[in-house]
């Protein structure tokens, strides 16, 4: 049957079957596993939206390989083969299959990317005007990044500052990023946030963490000499461990608070100075 | 005559004016006394004096190749002429010619020695990352390691195929004797060789720290070095301007009887294409770096948000340079890809116009995704679908180029030389390359991904994957005709299966550790991420083993070896495949004609001969 058949029936039959491999596998075993997790609503939007990307990936890679590979094994000739190959200049209907089929594939991710990114706002910076703001009490932590540590704010708790992120599971947070000098970014890779720190910017992101746990935070702006060691561990607690927490942060810098400037969404930078 | 020839207008003498050029201008620059530079005195930083050494020392570079000679005599009433010291030897090579093919081979070894210094960088940066701390470099050298390396590749290979191939075989593939502007194409070359010394010379005023992205305000912290990169870049971007300003100049005006647009061959398309982008490209990335100039030496404050500036305004000015530059990157690969395909499969290219309008395409939309660089920064956040929408239907005419090279492969025959599995690996590589990238251009997903390793492995499949892999193809393909001399075939392939499997055992990890969460550019990272660290690492050292091979092989088979090659050892039909080995002085003794087919291959097209005609010589002149 296999040697009857034509070059280009036994190239669809083989991506058909690669395809039908590979599918399962993307969908069950490497899509769950996509990061950064389903901890957060962002997060399990961006898992989702993996897993879609690849399994539109899957029928393209699978033809693109097998082709390129069957094409290679199967039209190979010795160097010393002198012969010409078939004259063939184009060949209309799959230029218009390939064509249809590739634009609806990237129609498709364009709209289903944008119907994500407008449900939850994805966890990314969406600058001070925020495009997707959801909707009900939101607890504001302002991240200030400076060379070379990120510290933190909570404006709803007299504006105190600490050096470590703890946020209570289950309630809407805005992350308000800024910067003091160069630009930094604010990463919680668990949370499924990612914003720039801008000098002179509010960067907002939303979170909502489903879970307790603790989270990377890392640096993904090149943003000077120490920038590979401008991480950090963040952690989400339950509601009453929150409160106990940031009472104790209170108390703790009560004495310093006074020394800070009044809570502002940007702050004016130190001078411009040269550092390495 | 010898002393002569030495302190004629060459490299030597272009070296001396240039030192001296840099002390006189390093003098100059500390005349200037006032606010701006008090400001620096006790740091010892003075960035007019600086930018003032390197500007003289390049005119002094220049003037003493000879460039300023030919308008001086021009002033002086000297007659218009097009050549200059087109004949002479070896000594050619080492100064002002005008000859195409001389320029195309001091491009080849010139870009190459950057190219390997480049790869050195990366070696070294790999060395650092084989353990979660940091235990080579301190984070300064470390991160001037990671600045040296992209800025050098990326600023040497935007003019890595133009330069060498383009150069060489644009004006033979039309039928033209010459490049339009000789002089300008002269000038190319030496601007990018003056550039990629004076970036070497940022390691003795301290590195800079800020990759090859320069982000401010980064940049305006940064001290002597970073001036360096700033004066590399405006060379760089000159000379790309220059480059392909000829390149267009040439295609459109100076193709010969029979060449119409319809009938160019891939590789000049894909050159025609890349040369719009690098004309059009090369000035936003030019005035950015003046107005980075201007904030560091007179204090103005374009990126200095305290003095109303913005960051923002480098980070656009950047990628609308940026984003156009890495296709300008990707394209002449392209054009090879699709140029070698066909003679190894003895099949005409399929879809002619379909690759074309691919390559076109890509040239024109390239223009309109570059804010998916910044989809997290927080700028026109509800601008984000539209970009997300531009980047991936740079798909689309990225597919045609696919369709159309794997529509070649079919029922030819295919003959596995060394270059066409460097093309076939190219339709591998640019597939992960592409297919990483649509990660990337959906913000969701981009949310995690940008700025980690996952972007850097991207960007390395497309551009190490895509352009470096058929900068070999073309290698192997042409470099016979260049020299007259073969390519041991044997260990072309060794380099090539080493190259390929290490190529993608190093950067297809990458991308698996980006997504685990590891950030660019970083001295440290997590202890879980070692084993996947050293994976890598130990790839890239056998990917760097790989290029020695090469080396050795080439430098063997070129310099000792010398086994002459056959004029058209590939049974190739395109034009300089009929033309002797190395190309004579002015390529056609008269100027050819072609036919209507510029792929004249596969069964039954020998009997109607409708390719390139070179008529026989004129022996009367």
């Amino acid at each position: 049957m296999w040697s009857s058949w034509s070059h280009g029936r036994r190239v669809a039959v083989l991506t058909i079957v690669v395809t039908i491999i590979l599918l399962p596998i993307m969908i069950f075993v490497l899509g769950p596993n996509m990061p950064p997790g389903k901890n957060t609503d962002v997060g399990k939007g961006q898992v989702f939206d993996n897993t879609v990307l690849l399994i539109v990936m899957t029928p393209f890679t699978a033809f693109i390989l097998t082709y390129l590979v069957y094409a290679a094994i199967a039209f190979r000739v010795p160097d010393s083969d002198s012969r010409e190959g078939a004259h063939i200049r184009g060949h209309m209907r799959s230029q218009i299959i390939w064509l249809v089929t590739t634009t609806a594939a990237v129609l498709f991710l364009a709209i289903f990317g944008t119907a994500e990114l407008l449900s939850t706002g994805a966890g990314g910076g969406q600058g001070p005007k925020p495009i997707t703001k959801p909707g009900g009490t939101v607890l504001p932590v302002q991240v200030i990044g400076q060379q070379w540590e990120f510290t933190f704010r909570y404006p709803t708790y007299g504006g105190v500052e600490t050096a470590q992120l703890e946020i209570p599971v289950g309630t809407q947070i805005a992350f308000h990023v800024t910067s003091l000098d160069a630009i930094h970014s604010f990463w919680a890779y668990q949370l499924g946030v990612k914003a720039d720190a801008n000098p002179g910017v509010d960067n907002v992101a939303y979170v909502k963490p489903k879970t307790t746990r603790s989270f990377d935070i890392r640096c993904a702006e090149l943003c000077g000499l120490w920038h590979g060691y401008m991480f950090d561990t963040g952690y989400v607690v339950t509601q009453s461990q929150f409160t106990t927490w940031i009472a104790q942060q209170q108390r703790l810098y009560a004495k310093s608070m006074k020394d800070l400037p009044p809570f502002a969404y940007t702050y004016a930078p130190d001078p411009t100075f040269r550092a390495g | 005559m010898a002393v002569r020839k030495l302190i004629g207008f060459n490299l030597l003498t272009g070296v001396v004016l240039g030192v001296i050029g840099y002390i006189v201008g390093w003098q100059l620059g500390h005349i200037p006394t006032g606010e701006s530079i008090e400001y620096f005195g006790d740091t010892g930083q003075n960035d007019i004096a600086m930018f003032c050494a390197y500007m003289l020392g390049v005119i002094g570079f220049l003037v003493g190749l000879g460039f300023a000679n030919y308008p001086i005599q021009r002033m002086l009433g000297k007659p218009p002429s097009l050549r200059e010291k087109e004949t002479g030897g070896w000594t050619r090579y080492f100064g002002l010619c005008t000859d195409h093919k001389v320029v195309g081979i001091q491009y080849l070894v010139g870009i190459g020695v950057f190219i390997f210094i480049g790869g050195l960088n990366a070696m070294l940066i790999r060395y650092e990352l084989l353990t979660p701390n940091q235990h080579l470099a301190n984070g300064n050298n470390y991160l001037t390691l990671v600045g040296l390396h992209g800025t050098m590749m990326m600023g040497m290979m935007t003019s890595g195929i133009l330069g060498p191939v383009a150069n060489y075989f644009v004006p033979i593939m039309i039928g033209a004797r010459r490049m339009a502007f000789p002089r300008i194409e002269a000038l190319t070359f030496w601007l990018l060789m003056a550039a990629g010394v004076i970036l070497m010379t940022a390691l003795a005023f301290g590195g800079f720290p800020t990759g090859w992205t320069g982000y401010e305000p980064l940049a305006d912290q940064a001290n002597m070095g970073m001036d360096a990169y700033i004066c590399f870049f405006a060379l760089v971007g000159l000379s790309m301007c220059l480059l392909g300003l000829n390149m267009l100049a040439t295609v459109i005006t100076m193709r010969a009887p029979g060449m119409a647009w319809g009938r160019l061959p891939m590789f000049v398309w894909g050159v025609v294409s890349t040369a719009i982008l690098m004309l059009l490209a090369a000035p936003v990335l030019f005035s950015a770096l003046l107005m980075e100039t201007l904030d560091r030496t007179a204090q103005t404050g374009f990126f200095n948000v305290q003095a109303g500036g913005s960051p923002y305004l480098w980070e656009n000015l950047f990628w609308i340079f940026g984003h156009p530059e890495v296709y300008i990157l990707a394209l002449p690969g392209m054009g090879i890809l699709l140029e070698i395909l066909p003679v190894f499969s003895r099949k005409p290219v399929w879809g002619y116009r379909l690759a074309v309008t691919g390559m076109l395409g890509i040239s024109l939309l390239s223009w309109l995704v570059w804010q998916h660089h910044i989809f997290v920064s927080g700028i026109n956040a509800d601008l984000r679908p539209f970009y997300m929408l531009s980047t991936e239907l740079i798909s689309l005419p990225t597919g045609f180029i696919f369709i159309c090279a794997l529509g070649t492969l079919w029922a030819g025959r295919i003959r596995l030389t060394v270059p066409m599995l460097f093309c076939l690996a190219w339709i591998f590589n640019f597939l992960i390359g592409g297919l990483s990238g649509v990660f990337l251009s959906d913000v969701p997903s981009d949310v995690t991904t940008h700025g980690s390793f996952f972007s850097m492995a991207h960007f390395h499949y497309t551009i190490m994957g895509g352009l470096i892999f058929t900068f070999f193809a073309a290698i192997y393909y042409w470099v016979p005709k260049m020299t007259g001399y073969e390519i041991n075939e044997f260990w072309g392939k060794v380099h090539f299966w080493s190259m390929f499997i290490a190529f993608n055992s190093t950067f297809g990890p990458l991308l698996v550790i980006g997504f685990l969460g590891q950030p660019r550019r970083v001295v440290t990272y997590p202890g879980f991420l070692q084993g996947a660290n050293e994976w890598v690492s130990v790839s890239a050292f056998v990917l760097g083993a790989s290029m020695i091979v090469f080396l050795v092989n080439f430098v063997y088979s070129q310099v000792i070896a010398r086994v002459p090659a056959a004029a058209n050892p590939w049974g190739s039909k395109s034009i300089e495949f009929q033309l002797p080995s190395p190309v004579p002085v002015h390529n056609f003794d008269r100027i050819p004609t072609f036919g209507p087919d510029p792929y004249p291959y596969g069964e039954g097209a020998e009997a109607a001969p409708s390719g390139p005609v070179i008529a026989p010589a004129r022996h009367t002149k």
